[in-house]
């Protein structure tokens, strides 16, 4: 081992026994040091053994050319997994190390201990290894194109699932009538799957080949476990760096470095004028609760919450005022500060994390006009659905389910319903 | 507790998954701007003589499309430094916000280009791209340097070979039983000499013509300028070397400079058969067709005079039998070919096309008609 390493050894070392000496809980961390381009494949898919699809392509690219004209760069990569892997990166210095340590130490905490994570499992990087193996299985048998259709339409409405009804049961050929339960229980249930897209497709397309169906379970399944991460985004970011700073604190560190630290927290933790700076916000709401409510306290809220009821719960009228939080809108073509008042912006920004920050849509019919065709309903909640958009998903959910598809919302306080049945999306009302 | 970790650091070399993804998305990137070549072509950026050779363009197929909300519309949230205040300007729309986050879903930050060079359009245009009528010209010699390839006992006293020399100078000695060294005799003096470097390559010539008069606008010019662009690059990529004559003609034709071609602008009437006449003139006295491939072509409104179409259409049939192929661009932006244009329609000769043009695409109209692939012109008829 070289010397570097060896010094990173006692550093990690070290910043364990601070870390576990103040409370946090974490799987045992296997690190890994990586050159950028490794980092970067694993930062575009999320997991270092995701099947081959071209948006991973896309985002390689992105990230790899920001790295390389010095825009932006990937210090770590946490992997929610038992034992916890993580990945560093090899041009970091000795002290951006150290910080990424403790900053993924706590990371590590909260996946082994915040309840939404609580179904993940554990050994993502095998099942994902797997799956990846059986698209490329499927690529060989059915061609790249018809693979790639199928994962495209799976990828579009991957974040329209409902973590609720788990993951197990919506495999090739299962039925969801399940015997033994009350009419009450059947009933909800039947309304919990109409909550989610992809599981509502699997039990109910009529034209999947098994091989297409076990493709869309396949990213169900990966975007399950992705969920959480994006359920808890501003906690887990807020925790991890609520923690490194005081690991960092602890440590002895020489001038120079301390400097370094202070230079690169800042960073971290600066305000991004056009959104919402997760570190930043983060950690002001675990300082100010942990000053209000003491340590045990903040324990107790990486426990059992997630960004929505965080928010909800604990960002003060003084925090927004402090945070120096605004809504912004369109004026003309430039960007301008529209509001200031707090429970309007706090309103705002708990909208942006129900249901995951993804527009509510659910399945309202699926044998419409008795002819097979599904009708899906967005639950407007005062925010338009980007009209582009929706016109280029739609396709998708015709893929998916080989009939008509139809979807209501309201565009400007208006009823509409856009129909699409594989020529051009119409919109009517 | 036992601090449970490892820490590792592998060799990754073989590792190519980025790579291979990034290929994936390379290949539709690709695909992408093959649809859109047709704007490519005519992207002002590129036209122009110190224009950018990198151009980016929206590449909408590419985005990961989801249900989404409008984010244009509503309200986002955002952070200041402290004290902002209500009527703050942020910036302008469309400025991409950096967000180390990657959240993606903030306004302006989904828009994606994708960034192309010229020879990149060229690699795909060209590929769409023909010669017809191509022909075993006799090849041009032509000297591209020197070489010293041989060693004379007499020569130029500069380019005496020394090493060479002593080394005869000592071998003579040593045969005559005198090991070592002495004055040197003539015999033993030994001289480089050269070679011109010949090369055969066949040349193409296209001879550029334009009706200069004053009812070709900026728009005309335009047109012709950006069609003269690619024709050029395309016979580079296809011969050694690419003669250009400039032809300018109104009532009278001459030759001009490039400069000249594309900003020269009279006012008075036209005479087509004044511009085929001088063309023809140059290819006799400079371009004999057994050296040389020739491509004429002309660009013109097509307002001539009508006393002149007669002849013009003539000049034009003899024109197209001494060229490999003779292109004629009208640019119609009202409407229909004029009276020239249809009368050239009878001349049914294989090396003779004609194109209308009505706006800037059909640049990459015009190119994918006259250098159609063999069999079925790409442009279709106009």
């Amino acid at each position: 081992m070289s010397g570097e390493l060896l010094a990173l050894e006692k550093a990690v070392a070290e910043i364990m026994e601070i870390a576990s000496g103040m409370g946090l809980d974490f799987f045992p961390l296997r690190l890994e040091v990586v050159p950028p381009e490794i980092m970067y494949t694993f930062g575009a898919s999320g997991m270092p053994t995701r099947f081959a699809h071209w948006s991973f392509g896309k985002a390689y690219h992105r990230m790899k050319a920001e790295y390389d004209y010095n825009l932006s760069r990937i210090y770590e990569l946490v992997i929610n997994s038992n034992p916890c892997y993580a990945f560093l990166l090899d041009r970091n210095t000795l002290l951006q190390n150290k910080l990424v340590v403790a900053h993924v130490l706590a990371h590590n905490d909260f996946f082994k201990n915040n309840a939404h994570f609580a179904a993940t499992p554990r050994d993502m990087i095998q099942r994902m290894a797997a799956n990846a193996e059986r698209v490329e299985a499927y690529e060989f048998e059915h061609g790249r194109e018809g693979v790639e259709k199928i994962l495209d339409a799976a990828l579009a409405l991957q974040y329209h699932i409902n973590p609720r009804l788990g993951r197990g049961k919506a495999s090739p050929g299962s039925s969801s009538a399940r015997g033994g339960e009350t009419p009450n229980h059947a009933r909800r249930q039947q309304e919990e799957e109409k909550e989610d897209l992809l599981y509502f497709i699997l039990e109910n397309a009529q034209f999947l080949a098994d091989w297409e169906r076990d493709l869309v379970a396949m990213v169900r399944g990966e975007a399950l476990y992705f969920l959480p991460q994006l359920q808890t985004k501003v906690m887990n970011e807020g925790w991890a760096t609520f923690w490194h700073l005081r690991i960092m604190r602890e440590l002895e560190l020489p001038e120079a470095e301390a400097l370094d630290f202070a230079r690169l927290h800042a960073a971290i933790v600066q305000p991004n004028p056009q959104g919402l700076n997760p570190y930043r916000v983060g950690l002001a709401i675990f300082e100010d609760i942990a000053s209000r409510q003491g340590i045990e306290k903040i324990f107790e809220v990486r426990e059992v919450d997630d960004d929505l009821s965080f928010f909800r719960n604990y960002l003060t009228p003084e925090l927004i005022d402090i945070l120096d939080l605004y809504l912004y809108a369109r004026a003309g073509d430039r960007w301008v500060v529209v509001e200031k008042d707090w429970r309007r912006v706090r309103e705002s920004i708990i909208a942006t994390k129900v249901n995951h920050g993804f527009p509510f849509i659910r399945v309202k019919e699926e044998d419409y006009g008795r002819r097979g065709e599904l009708f899906l309903e967005h639950v407007h909640d005062g925010r338009d659905l980007d009209q582009l958009y929706l016109e280029k998903t739609l396709p998708y959910v015709f893929q998916l389910w080989g009939r008509p598809v139809h979807l209501e919302t309201q565009m400007e306080g208006r009823t509409v319903i856009f129909s699409y049945a594989g020529r051009a999306v119409e919109k009517r009302g | 507790m036992t601090l449970d970790f490892t820490i590792t650091k592998e060799d990754w070399s073989l590792y190519r998954k980025g790579e291979l993804d990034r290929a994936r998305h390379q290949e539709k990137v690709r695909e992408a701007i093959r649809q859109n070549l047709g704007d490519l072509v005519t992207e002002e950026s590129i036209l122009l003589p110190q224009g950018e050779k990198v151009i980016k363009i929206p590449l909408r197929s590419l985005r990961e499309y989801h249900f989404r909300f409008d984010l244009e519309k509503g309200r986002q949230v955002g952070q200041g430094r402290g004290q902002t205040q209500v009527g703050d300007v942020l910036g302008p729309v469309g400025s991409a916000e950096g967000g180390g986050s990657g959240a993606g879903d903030q306004p302006g930050s989904d828009y994606y280009e994708a960034e192309i060079t010229l020879a990149e359009v060229e690699e795909l245009l060209f590929e769409e791209l023909a010669l017809p009528n191509l022909e075993e010209k006799k090849s041009v010699e032509t000297a591209e340097g020197v070489e010293f390839r041989e060693i004379r006992k007499n020569g130029l006293w500069s380019n005496i070979d020394k090493k060479r020399t002593l080394l005869a100078l000592l071998k003579r000695r040593a045969l005559q039983g005198q090991p070592g060294f002495g004055p040197p005799k003539p015999d033993d003096l030994r001289f480089k000499t050269w070679d011109l470097r010949l090369t055969k390559h066949s040349n193409a010539v296209i001879l550029a013509m334009m009706d200069t008069s004053g009812s070709m606008g900026t728009f005309e010019k335009y047109l012709a300028r950006g069609f003269y662009f690619w024709l050029l690059r395309f016979l580079r990529s296809k011969y050694e070397q690419v003669l250009v004559r400039f032809l300018a003609h109104h009532t009278e034709a001459q030759e001009v400079g490039e400069r000249e071609f594309f900003t020269k602008g009279e006012s008075g009437g036209t005479r087509i058969s004044s511009v085929y006449q001088l063309a023809l003139e140059i290819i006799a006295r400079d371009y004999p067709s057994t050296a040389y491939n020739i491509y004429p072509f002309h660009f013109s409104d097509g307002d001539n005079l009508p006393s002149d179409n007669q002849e013009a259409a003539r000049l034009a049939r003899e024109l197209a039998g001494v060229s490999n192929l003779f292109g004629y661009g009208e640019i119609a932006s009202k409407g229909n070919g004029s009276t020239l244009y249809d009368l050239l329609g009878e001349l049914e000769e294989s090396r003779f096309r004609r194109f209308l043009l009505r706006e800037k695409g059909d640049i990459y109209g015009a190119l994918r008609w006259f250098f159609g692939q063999a069999g079925s012109p790409a442009g279709g008829l106009r």
